[in-house]
């Protein structure tokens, strides 16, 4: 599969991974997401956009070997293939890091595309981890973008931000204002989601979130102990062995790739009772 | 450190512990280098070495590799150059 990938164009799909709302998982989404696509034979570029507060490098494991980054090509002070770093465990897999020093400012419209367009010549996916937030950042991270994954958590703030950041693709970025364009594709991605709390009226159901911001779900991704210990270690949720996140994300993967696939939401396997008393739960 | 606990040690390499090394190694380097601006000499130091290179040897931006691993102890630089073909031997 991957050599029959290789031999074609590329497809150069841009797909911003976006929320308005911080901390419900765009950077581990991208992570998995980029590294699934990876892990499919698809060659995958994902791109930290969040400038002056970089993390993508320290959930892809690669925060020791950054060297140039987004910004230094955008001002020319580097290549662009010269601050792509290679993931070690995916061939198919590169990440370009941001910067840790400037700000936000140093993105450039004019830039962004430019880098964009280099990408898309060589990736079949360009996923953007958008920063939070709906300023400059944020805003460029889906101007250029064919694709967004909304990422909610089933939370009354969350989903109102979602909801905000949906009228921006519709609104704020080049398909939006370019006559007889496609519009952007939006998905929700519902992390964090907690079925057993569902199933006591505690938390909104899939049902619920998607009767609001009324666009198709990509995928569901439970609330799983396999999301931090992935952190912990610098490894994609997909890559750091079986748990119902790197199912999840795999699911919704193989959606974005445009194949129809069940809906269905995986459980994270909940420890009995002589587990919680004498053993670690997995 | 109970009764409870006894077997769960070595049973499992403890995330916990990569995370907080990772992270001290990490801020360490983000530290010394000053915070902002100092940080940044690795774009000044591969023009002076293109600059320096390019004095004996035609070579374009591109032929410049430049690769950093930074460890707790020490950190390594790795910069490959590729030069072209006909460069190899100096004319005459």
């Amino acid at each position: 599969m991957t050599t029959e990938l290789k031999d074609k164009p590329p497809l150069g799909r841009v797909i911003v991974v976006t929320s308005g709302k911080g901390g419900v998982g765009k950077t581990t989404s991208s992570a998995a997401i980029s590294a699934a696509l990876a892990k499919q034979g698809f060659r995958t570029v994902v791109v930290d956009f969040d400038v002056g507060l970089r993390n993508l490098d320290m959930i892809m494991g690669c925060e020791r070997r950054v060297v140039f980054d987004f910004i230094n090509v955008i001002q020319g002070d580097a290549k662009l293939k010269q601050a792509l770093i290679k993931d070690k465990r995916l061939e198919t897999l590169s990440i370009l890091p941001t910067s840790q020093t400037r700000d936000k400012d140093a993105l450039t419209k004019e830039g962004v595309e430019q880098i964009l367009n280099e990408l898309k010549t060589e990736f079949d996916y360009i996923v953007c981890d958008s920063p939070a937030g709906i300023e400059r950042g944020a805003q460029l991270a889906m101007y250029y973008a064919d694709e967004a994954v909304v990422v909610t958590n089933p939370e009354v703030s969350s989903v109102r931000d979602s909801d905000r950041v949906l009228g921006l693709l519709n609104s704020q970025t080049k398909r939006a204002e370019t006559a007889d364009a496609e519009p952007i594709k939006a998905q929700v991605l519902i992390t964090r989601y907690d079925q057993s709390r569902v199933d006591i009226g505690e938390m909104m159901t899939v049902e619920d979130v998607l009767e609001i911001l009324a666009v198709p779900l990509l995928g569901v991704i439970p609330e799983s102990k396999a999301i931090l210990r992935a952190s912990n270690v610098g490894t994609p949720v997909v890559l750091d062995g079986p748990s119902a996140a790197a199912q999840a994300y795999e699911d919704a993967v193989t959606r974005l790739t445009g194949t129809e696939l069940e809906m269905r939401i995986v459980e994270e396997r909940r420890p009995g009772l002589f587990r919680r008393m004498f053993g670690r739960a997995t | 450190m109970s009764f409870f606990n006894f077997g769960r040690k070595g049973r499992q390499p403890k995330t916990a512990q990569t995370a907080k090394d990772r992270l001290q190694i990490l801020l360490a380097h983000e530290r010394s280098s000053g915070g902002p601006e100092g940080a940044d000499y690795l774009p000044m130091l591969q023009r002076d070495i293109v600059a320096a290179i390019r004095k004996y040897v035609p070579i374009g931006d591109k032929d410049v590799d430049v690769r950093m691993e930074r460890g707790d102890q020490m950190s390594s630089l790795e910069i490959n150059i590729e030069l072209p073909k006909a460069a190899a031997p100096a004319k005459k």
